[in-house]
C-alpha cells in the first residue's frame, strides 16, 4: 500500500523529519504527551514547555477494523484492508493509526505487541507504520 | 440585524448545575417538515431553501399562531449533509432569483442564513431575535429553549435544513489529492490511512464487543425495529420513497464498510428540513397544539485525547452526559417513558442509552437488551422515531417524535406499551451533542 505524499506542516515538521531519520516522536509538556501534533501554543501555556520526545516505538493493538470502502482514492486498489489502532507502551492513551503491514485483513490479534517501522509515501515523506512483534 | 452564533454560556455542559432554572416554562407546540429527497434535484421549489421556508410555515400553522406573533428565530446556518457546492460549478441563478437574494448566492441552495430566511419569509414582521446554532437541530433545540427562557423571545421558531448534493462526498478532494499537509494526514477523522466516516464509531463498537463478548449480528433486531418505526414515521425518508422493511438476513448481508459496521449501519444522507414552534409555558396555553414542556437540557462537549475517541472516553463521557441530563431535568432514569438518542451511525446508540442506564441498563447490556421486546408496543421501547436508520440523515426525527408522542400525535407510531409523559433525545456524537428532556406536563 503506498499512502498519499505528505507535505509536512510547520508545527509537525519535526514529527516528520523524525520519521525520516527512523525516530518515533511526540509532543510533550509537564511530563504529559501530546499526540497527533499541534502547534504548542495550543498544548500547555505560551508553548514554551513543549519538546520532542523519543518514544520507544513499542506499542500494542488497541483493536481494529477492516475497511471495505475508502474515501482515499490510492488506497482503493488495497481494499480490504486493516486499520488499527496502536496505544504507545509509554502511555496507551496516545494512540496511532496503523494498516499492520504484513497481517492479512481480520486476521489481527487485539491485544498483541507490535513495533513501528517508517513506511515511505508517495513523495518519499516517510511516516509511522507498526508491525507485529514475532 | 446581525446574526450571532450561541455562545457557549448557553449550553449546560458540566456537571453541578443543579436544575435547569427553566424547567417546565418553555414549551414546543408547533411541528413543521418538508418533504424528503434523497438529493436536490435542481429546481428553486425543492432547494433547501424552499424546504425551510415551508416548515417553518407549517409549524407556524400548525400552532396556529399569526406569523407576526414569532419574535424570534434560531437556525443552524450551515446545511450540508457532507456534500459543498463544486467551486468550478455555475450557481444557477435561476434558483437564487426566484427567491430575494443575499449577498451569497448559495444562501438557501448550500446554506441558509437568517437574512436570507427574512427576506422570504415577509409574514415575520416582529422578528426580533435571531441567532445561530451549530450542526444539527439538537443544538438548535438547546439555543431556543434557552432563549426562550432567557426571556430573549417568546414566541421562536427552531429550524435545521439540510441539502444533499449529487456524488460522494469526501471521495474527492482531498482524498484524491497526490500529497496531503501532514495535519491532515495525522488529524483525527480522515487521514491518510483512508478511514471511512463511520471509522471511529466501527472502531469503538469493535472495542464493545471485545470488552463485552457481544457482536454485530446483535444489533439486528436494533436495525429491524428502527426500519419499522421509521417506516411508521410519514414525514421521513423510507417511508416516502423506500418503504422496505429490514429484516435480519437483509442487514446481516449487508456489504462491510469498516468492518463491524456494515452499510446499514450508516445513515442515509437526505435532504429534509424541519421547524418547531417554541414559547412560554403561559403563552402555549392558548395554541393549537399540547404543550410539551422542556424539563431540562445538557451538552457534551468532551474531546478525545488522541487521533480518535476509545470505547474508555465514549462511555466516560455519556455516563457524565447521563448525569448532566437528569440533573437538569430533576429527573432520574426510572421517569423515562421511553429514549430517542441518537443512531446515525447505529453503533452510537448504544453508548448514549447505557450512559442514560436507560431501563435499568448497565455497560455493556444494551445488545442483549435488544433482543427482548423493545417496539413501540411494549414495556420497553427503543427508539420509536427510528432515529437517522428509520428515516434517513436528518438528526431531528428523534425530536419530532418525543413531541408528537407526547402530544399523542404519532398516529401509527405511537407507544402504547407506556404513557408517553417523559422523554429525551438528542446526539449526535457521544463526545459533543445537545440533550432535552420532554414533558408532559411542566412538573
Amino acid at each position: 500500500m503506498v499512502k498519499q505524499g505528505v507535505v509536512p506542516d510547520d508545527f509537525n515538521k519535526p514529527f516528520f523529519d523524525a520519521a525520516n531519520e527512523g525516530r518515533l516522536v511526540v509532543q510533550s509538556c509537564n511530563d504529559r504527551l501530546y499526540f497527533p501534533p499541534r502547534p504548542a501554543s495550543e498544548i500547555c501555556g505560551e508553548g514554551e514547555s513543549v519538546v520532542w520526545k523519543e518514544m520507544s516505538g513499542r506499542g500494542t493493538i488497541y483493536n481494529y477494523c477492516v475497511v471495505y470502502d475508502c474515501p482515499v482514492a490510492s488506497l482503493k486498489e488495497d481494499l480490504p484492508f486493516n486499520l488499527a489502532v496502536i496505544m504507545l507502551d509509554e502511555d496507551p492513551g496516545i494512540l496511532m493509526y496503523s494498516h499492520l503491514p504484513g497481517t492479512a485483513p481480520d486476521e489481527v490479534p487485539v491485544g498483541a505487541a507490535v513495533r513501528v517501522i517508517f513506511e515511505e509515501t508517495a513523495n518519499g515523506q516517510k511516516v509511522p507504520e507498526w508491525v507485529l512483534v514475532e | 440585524m446581525t446574526t450571532q452564533m450561541a455562545p457557549e454560556s448557553m449550553y449546560r455542559s458540566t456537571e453541578g448545575l443543579g436544575v435547569w432554572p427553566h424547567r417546565g416554562k418553555v414549551a414546543a407546540v408547533g411541528i413543521g417538515h418538508s418533504p424528503t429527497a434523497r438529493r436536490w434535484d435542481g429546481r428553486a421549489e425543492t432547494s433547501v431553501g424552499a424546504q425551510s421556508i415551508m416548515a417553518c410555515r407549517q409549524a407556524i400553522a400548525d400552532a396556529g399562531v399569526d406569523p407576526g406573533q414569532v419574535d424570534g428565530i434560531v437556525l443552524v446556518p450551515v446545511t450540508t449533509t457532507g456534500a459543498h457546492w463544486d467551486a468550478d460549478t455555475p450557481v444557477p441563478m435561476d434558483v437564487v432569483n426566484a427567491f430575494n437574494p443575499t449577498d451569497n448566492p448559495l444562501d438557501g441552495i448550500g446554506q441558509l442564513s437568517a437574512e436570507w430566511l427574512l427576506k422570504n419569509m415577509p409574514e415575520l414582521t416582529n422578528v426580533k431575535f435571531t441567532m445561530y446554532a451549530p450542526g444539527c437541530m439538537s443544538a438548535a433545540i438547546t439555543v431556543a429553549a434557552q432563549a426562550v427562557g432567557d426571556g430573549l423571545a417568546s414566541t421562536c421558531l427552531v429550524l435545521k435544513g439540510w441539502h444533499n448534493l449529487e456524488g460522494r462526498y469526501n471521495h474527492g478532494g482531498i482524498s484524491a489529492a497526490s500529497e496531503v499537509p501532514g495535519s491532515f494526514a495525522l488529524s483525527p477523522g480522515r487521514t491518510l490511512w483512508g478511514a471511512p466516516g463511520c471509522y471511529g464509531t466501527a472502531l469503538q463498537f469493535a472495542q464493545y464487543c471485545t470488552k463485552y463478548g457481544k457482536h454485530h449480528d446483535m444489533m439486528a433486531p436494533f436495525m429491524e425495529n428502527s426500519r419499522r418505526n421509521g417506516l411508521l414515521f410519514p414525514e421521513g425518508y423510507w417511508a416516502q420513497h423506500r418503504p422496505e422493511q429490514l429484516p435480519p438476513e437483509d442487514y446481516l448481508s449487508s456489504r462491510w464498510i469498516a468492518k463491524p459496521a456494515n452499510l446499514f449501519d450508516n445513515d442515509i444522507p437526505i435532504m429534509a428540513s424541519a421547524a418547531y414552534l417554541f414559547t412560554t409555558a403561559e403563552k402555549a396555553q392558548d395554541m393549537a397544539q399540547k404543550p410539551v414542556y422542556i424539563l431540562g437540557h445538557a451538552s457534551s462537549r468532551g474531546t478525545p485525547r488522541s487521533i480518535t475517541p476509545t470505547l474508555e472516553e465514549v462511555e466516560a463521557e455519556t455516563d457524565s452526559t447521563g448525569r448532566k441530563i437528569y440533573e437538569a431535568a430533576g429527573i432520574t432514569p426510572d421517569d423515562l417513558s421511553f429514549e430517542n438518542m441518537y443512531d446515525g451511525f447505529a453503533q452510537f446508540h448504544q453508548f448514549h442509552i447505557e450512559g442514560l442506564r436507560y431501563r435499568g441498563m448497565q455497560r455493556g447490556d444494551a445488545l442483549d437488551f435488544y433482543q427482548t421486546d423493545i417496539s413501540i408496543e411494549g414495556p420497553n421501547p427503543i427508539l420509536p422515531s427510528g432515529g437517522n436508520i428509520g428515516s434517513g440523515r436528518s438528526r431531528f426525527w428523534m425530536h419530532t417524535d418525543c413531541i408528537q408522542q407526547i402530544q399523542g400525535r404519532a398516529g401509527a407510531r405511537a407507544v402504547t406499551g407506556v404513557k408517553p409523559e417523559i422523554a429525551v433525545s438528542g446526539g449526535p456524537m457521544p463526545l459533543g451533542g445537545n440533550f432535552t428532556v420532554w414533558s408532559a406536563t411542566p412538573n
